[in-house]
């Protein structure tokens, strides 16, 4: 009841803000109309196509005694999908599917001016309808808007559309154009509804649906098993994370009565520090993060999610939706800043995924591999920093990860593009993935070079690119918050806060260094040394059409001027400090401050921070210089004719076998139980065997019985009526 | 004197049932029905001299099913013995379920 007074006396009502639902529709109607004509298109399409029959004639001509690699992550080089052509809505889509998005962008930034021009601590909640009203629970179908949801809205319709734009040269020759904008539109409606929410509910439903378009992208080559099974392997993963999530919601119904945000902050704040209701709730709402984010336990899916499409990876698996758990985190922050053990937890899951990732990816070959580990490194890092309450923090790097991570993935397409075009021309079927088939494509691609550089400084954290300032900012909070502070003093299991900050610190320290290392790696195996594509495809590397080409440059640009958005207090030269510290603080301000305790006023000493700053920026620059010291690219060979990796990069190269012990601990026990017991054992064996069949025979035997006393002879019937007269009799006359 | 009617026809309905329950020729067993039947008229005759002309009404309607019975049921061992060459009930189970 509250915010619904203040929403009618908000000091955004009747400005651009009551258009807050038409930031989700947008994409919606995009949704409908790029899946009407995919629908349309695709029942037009039969085998006497004469379009697809041209087609096929053009581009079936396998090379003779080439084999087809057995694994295609890309699942971008089946023969049979290549029939080339555009399809035949393409102009329409083409339009329709980025300019969704561009609207949507611009409405959110017409918004974000009219919500700088206002002083809002509260946010504006727009109820449409009573969604769930059901005795004390009344679930609404509202929408919030407020700081944090704006940040993440200008992300993801802003590096949306971006994406959307390359999409058009990238996939301009899948027969399945239309069909891939409907999902990718569907996809931003589902992101923005997740974060525009203004209840648990609401943001469930964005959250499903985000994965629900992961699922539909990561199988969108469904065609080919791996491809499929990668995308259902990315949807059961999540239900695991998902039933985490909703058993928080049952809790805070249970406890709350409310599950809309203010209604739970608010009565989450009347308890006490620590309590334990508070603790298992972040511990389940963490299940979800970790399901969706990809944290240690639930990983697993987000390296296979790159048999999507390269702008998929880009746009789901590495700019927004596997942020959502970091959005989660921060948008409970008043539930997590209460419960310092749950936060503890999230830290150091957060450190040991970003180490653990971090060493996987030093020895993967794949490119999008390499790219994927390292997402699953930098969610690690966000969750560091929402762990000890640096919720700016946390917010800061996602933004700056959206910036330099969209862009590694985007250039990684078009190097993938290119790859893959010069090997369809001479109808090689080797890996156009495979980082050992790249090298020395920096002189037939200096723009995607350059543009691949910025984002690799940045997110190795070299100064004054994006990713120092906000690697900087977590690693100065995690090393403060070790110190003194409310987090610090509550102990996980025994062990003090505070050690296991100065773990975590370290952890990150490590990856830190691990992460300049690996990316280093990349770019050197990619585009120096000599190339290895082979000599009959090297004339056609060329970069990719400036439709893929401009998306690059503005992230380029916002990859190497993304840290202005929050530029540390100790460099006020550079020029204005913390905008966005100031712009979340009405959201989180209170929740850091609560975990933050006296770390967040004790004078830091200008020295202390500084020497955090140097170790910093040391560990990046070492590990570049390491990278670029050790690594031989002269003498890599192609895949095909690559040694096989032994001892500890076996290992390394295998993920560490997680794969294979989830598979021997989880998945093949509950295959083989569902089908001996569950399958066998009860459906066979006791609803069918026991219960239908059981009664059948239970009911035929009762059937013999009586057909034995039928005998035919009358003696023996008259036998039966004699003895039922007298026992009748007896009966009546006895009683 | 009801006594001794009473009894006489209890020993002819008791003669008729082990007639019928131990005997297997089918025009045997067809005789013991007609015992018990007349035993029971000899009941209703004997109550009859106590309880009005009721019991005589009875016995009329008791001889006229048993003659209809009798044509019927001599009919049936009659067609049987066509078909079996035999009325010995032990060899007649066509009901058998």
């Amino acid at each position: 009841m509250l915010l619904q007074v203040a929403a009618v006396t908000h000091p955004l009502s009747g400005s651009i803000a009551d258009w807050v639902w038409l930031l989700p529709i947008l994409p919606l109607a995009g949704f409908v109309i790029n899946g009407a004509i995919s629908l349309v298109s695709a029942a037009r399409i039969g085998p006497h196509d004469p379009d697809m029959h041209a087609a096929g004639v053009d581009h079936h001509e396998p090379a003779a005694g080439s084999e087809l690699p057995k694994h295609e992550i890309d699942g971008h080089q089946d023969p049979d999908r290549h029939v080339a052509t555009r399809h035949s809505h393409a102009g329409i889509v083409s339009i329709v599917g980025p300019l969704v998005l561009g609207l949507s962008f611009v409405l959110a930034f017409a918004m974000f001016l009219a919500m700088r021009g206002v002083d809002m601590s509260t946010p504006v909640v727009q109820t449409y309808f009573s969604w769930m009203p059901v005795g004390s629970l009344s679930i609404d179908a509202a929408l919030q808007l407020d700081q944090l949801s704006m940040v993440m809205v200008l992300v993801i319709t802003g590096v949306g559309t971006l994406i959307h734009i390359f999409s058009i040269g990238y996939m301009r020759e899948d027969p399945g154009y239309p069909r891939y904008f409907a999902y990718l539109n569907l996809f931003v409606f589902f992101m923005l509804v997740l974060v525009l929410g203004a209840n648990y509910p609401v943001l469930f439903v964005g959250w499903e649906g985000v994965g629900l378009c992961s699922y539909l992208l990561i199988g969108f080559w469904f065609s080919e098993k791996a491809n499929a099974d990668a995308g259902k392997k990315a949807f059961i993963v999540n239900r695991i994370g998902d039933f985490g999530f909703l058993i928080a919601m049952f809790m805070m119904f249970a406890s709350f009565g409310a599950l809309d945000f203010a209604g739970v902050n608010a009565a989450a704040a009347t308890l006490p520090m620590g309590a334990a209701l508070l603790t298992a709730i972040c511990l389940f709402l963490f299940l979800g993060c970790a399901g969706k984010s990809a944290q240690i336990p639930l990983y697993v899916w987000l390296p296979d999610a790159m048999a999507g499409p390269t702008p998929v990876s880009a746009l789901i698996h590495a700019a927004t939706m596997v942020t959502a758990g970091v959005y989660l985190v921060v948008r409970s922050s008043v539930l997590f800043s209460l419960a310092p053990v749950a936060s503890l937890v999230v830290a150091l899951v957060g450190a040991i995924t970003a180490i653990f990732a971090a060493t996987i990816g030093l020895k993967q070959w794949d490119i999008k591999k390499v790219l994927a580990y390292s997402t699953v490194s930098q969610l690690g890092y966000m969750f560091i920093a929402v762990g000890v309450g640096a919720y700016t923090a946390g917010v800061f790097h996602l933004v700056t990860h959206a910036f330099f991570k969209a862009l590694l993935f985007l250039g990684a397409g078009s190097v993938i593009f290119a790859m893959h075009a010069a090997y369809h021309h001479t109808h090689n079927h080797d890996d156009a993935q495979d980082m050992r088939n790249m090298g020395g494509l920096r002189k037939h691609m200096p723009l995607t070079w350059g543009l691949m550089w910025a984002a690799t400084l940045a997110i190795a954290g070299i100064p004054f690119f994006a990713g120092f300032f906000s690697k900087d900012e977590i690693l100065a909070a995690t090393f403060f918050r070790a110190g003194h502070s409310a987090i610090g003093d509550a102990s996980l299991l025994g062990i003090p806060g505070s050690t296991i900050l100065y773990i975590v610190y370290i952890l990150a320290v490590a990856s830190a260094l691990l992460t300049a290392i690996y990316m280093t790696r990349m770019m050197i195996y990619t585009f120096h040394g000599p190339n290895r594509t082979g000599d009959a495809e090297r004339p056609h590397l060329r970069e990719a059409p400036w439709v893929m080409t401009a998306p690059l440059v503005v992230l380029g640009v916002l990859s190497v001027f993304g840290g202005w958005l929050n530029l540390p207090v100790l460099l006020p030269a550079l020029g204005p400090v913390g905008l966005m510290e100031h712009w979340l603080d009405p959201v989180v301000g209170e929740s850091s401050a609560r975990l933050a305790g006296d770390a967040a006023h004790a004078a830091h000493s200008v020295s202390t921070e500084l020497m955090l700053i140097g170790i910093a920026v040391l560990v990046a620059g070492g590990g570049m210089v390491l990278a670029f010291a050790r690594l031989k690219p002269e003498r890599l060979v192609p895949k095909a004719q690559s040694p096989a990796e032994e001892g500890f990069e076996l290992v390394l190269a295998n993920k560490y076998y997680v794969d294979e012990a989830y598979d021997a601990a989880i998945v093949n026990p509950t295959v083989q139980i569902s089908r001996s017991v569950l399958w066998k054992g009860i459906d066979a064996g006791l609803i069918d065997g026991l219960m239908v069949n059981g009664s059948a025979a239970l009911m035929r035997g009762f059937g013999w019985v009586g057909s034995r006393l039928q005998s035919g002879a009358v003696g023996t019937y008259a036998w039966v009526l004699v003895v039922g007269v007298i026992a009748v009799l007896g009966a009546v006359t006895l009683r | 004197m009801l006594a001794e009617s009473l009894a006489l026809s209890a020993v002819l309905f008791s003669i008729g049932v082990v007639g019928v329950l131990t005997r297997r020729n089918a025009i045997i067993i067809f005789m013991c029905v007609e015992l018990m039947l007349n035993a029971v008229n000899l009941t209703f005759i004997a109550f009859s001299r106590f309880y009005g002309a009721t019991g005589q009404v009875f016995v009329v309607f008791v001889m006229t099913v048993a003659a209809a019975e009798a044509a019927v049921g001599l009919a049936i061992i009659i067609s049987i013995f066509r078909h079996k060459q035999t009325v010995n009930l032990q060899n007649i189970n066509l009901m058998k379920g």
